[in-house]
């Protein structure tokens, strides 16, 4: 491993000091992309702050009917989360099925939202159920965060400190696990939220977006079968063919719509 | 960060460790406890399965800096020498769960876990349950017969 230094605020406070006085300081949640990533030397920041032992980025708590996730919170703490399966059992599945048990014993969602892998689970919740990403600095709606593929609006060292989602009965999460890295080779996150169909793709390569024509087709009565969707959305690579990927989301989009009946 | 303080299988340790020195080296090379594996280099293989606080993890994916002040139990944490065997390693053994042995260590801790977090699973939750766990001699079967008892006889246990 190169080397570099590593720091462990207690404050948030502490970690904004931390990152402004390191030039090149990279945060630290989870790890769980970050550590290989690292050790592949696909980035080599000269300091980690590691954020997870900072105690007003974790745990759960609902503030006027949505769900607050802090951002240090691990994907298996989510999906055990009394509050979470209560009032959104679907995002609880969601964080429960992904990778793998260890590495939901360590990855965060706030990590996962920062990184913006274009087939990560949380950021198709995110935009499906109306989020809103908390950082040290200000609140950015969802549809405003994820830019581009591992690209956010995040500016350089700000901090995710939380995450909000509407609370949801009617949505669930169907996933096309990638066999070996449990990544989603196609998953769509369904909703209905305030009425309207929300159906957001992820895996499709190029990052996370919302099938709006599929949404307007299925509020209209129409065959889902039968709405647009923009191939431009996907990539096709070693796993799956841009054309596997298109088929696979009209599936996954119809299995989650029948989920929730 | 210099020196850092942790339990390992119930020792208070102090270990002089870079900032960039990942738990399963100071665990091998600092600690001489070499049960734990480096299978995959790239997280994948869990073959560096061990317990934070209880919890799985793989240690080729944490710093060592990240442990301190944690709880952290290896493979040679569940049993002394000459002492008998924890039920999931009796387990691996009766069953014979193993072909090479390389990801083993990593098994069995995985196994403890789910056993923890499930009770007694089925041979299906196990099988999904050790998604982050490879057997590159594809001996699955054999382990997966061994988690379900092993689970058994944990859930048996006073």
């Amino acid at each position: 491993m190169y080397d570099f230094t590593y720091h462990r605020p207690a404050s948030l406070d502490e970690a904004k000091v931390l990152i402004d006085e390191n030039e090149d300081a990279q945060p630290l949640s989870g790890g769980q992309t970050l550590m290989p990533v690292l050790r592949a030397r696909l980035a080599m920041p000269g300091a980690l702050v590691d954020l997870t032992r900072i105690d007003a980025l974790r745990g759960v708590n609902m503030e006027g009917g949505r769900i607050v996730i802090g951002g240090a919170t691990t994907h298996a703490e989510v999906a055990q989360n009394e509050q979470v399966r209560e009032h959104c059992p679907a995002l609880a599945a969601l964080a429960g099925e992904i990778g793998d048990p260890q590495v939901r014993h360590r990855g965060t969602i706030g990590g996962s939202v920062a990184n913006n892998d274009p087939a990560a689970c949380y950021p198709s919740a995110c935009l499906a159920l109306d989020a809103e990403v908390r950082t040290d600095r200000r609140t950015v709606p969802a549809a405003d965060f994820f830019t581009a593929m591992f690209e956010t609006a995040l500016e350089p060292g700000e901090i995710v400190t939380a995450i909000s989602f509407a609370a949801c009965h009617d949505a669930h999460y169907e996933k096309f696990p990638n066999p070996a890295s449990r990544f989603a080779l196609i998953a769509v996150f369904a909703a209905r939220l305030g009425g309207a169909t929300r159906l957001a793709v992820t895996g499709g390569g190029t990052g996370v977006f919302r099938w709006q024509e599929g949404e307007q087709a299925v509020d209209r009565g129409e065959d889902l079968a039968a709405a647009p969707l923009d191939e431009g959305r996907f990539t096709g690579d070693l796993h799956a063919s841009t054309e596997y990927r298109i088929h696979l989301t009209r599936v996954m989009a119809q299995r989650a719509l029948a989920r929730i009946g | 960060m210099g020196k850092i303080s942790l339990e390992v299988n119930g020792e208070d340790v102090e270990l002089d460790v870079a900032d960039n020195t990942l738990l399963i080296h100071a665990l091998r090379d600092h600690l001489r406890l070499t049960g734990a594996h480096m299978g995959c280099d790239t997280s994948q293989c869990g073959a560096c399965t061990v317990h934070i606080e209880g919890q799985a993890i793989k240690s080729c994916a944490m710093l060592a800096v990240q442990a301190e002040g944690r709880s952290v139990t290896t493979i040679e944490g569940l049993a002394d020498d000459g002492e008998p065997l924890h039920p999931m390693q009796q387990a691996f053994h009766d069953n014979h769960g193993l072909q090479c042995g390389f990801c083993t260590p990593g098994m069995v801790m995985i196994g403890i876990d789910i056993a923890r977090r499930h009770n007694v699973p089925d041979a299906a939750t196990v099988r999904h349950e050790l998604e982050g766990n490879l057997c590159r001699c594809t001996g699955y079967q054999n382990i997966v017969a061994a988690i379900v008892e092993g689970a058994a006889k944990m859930e048996a246990q006073p």
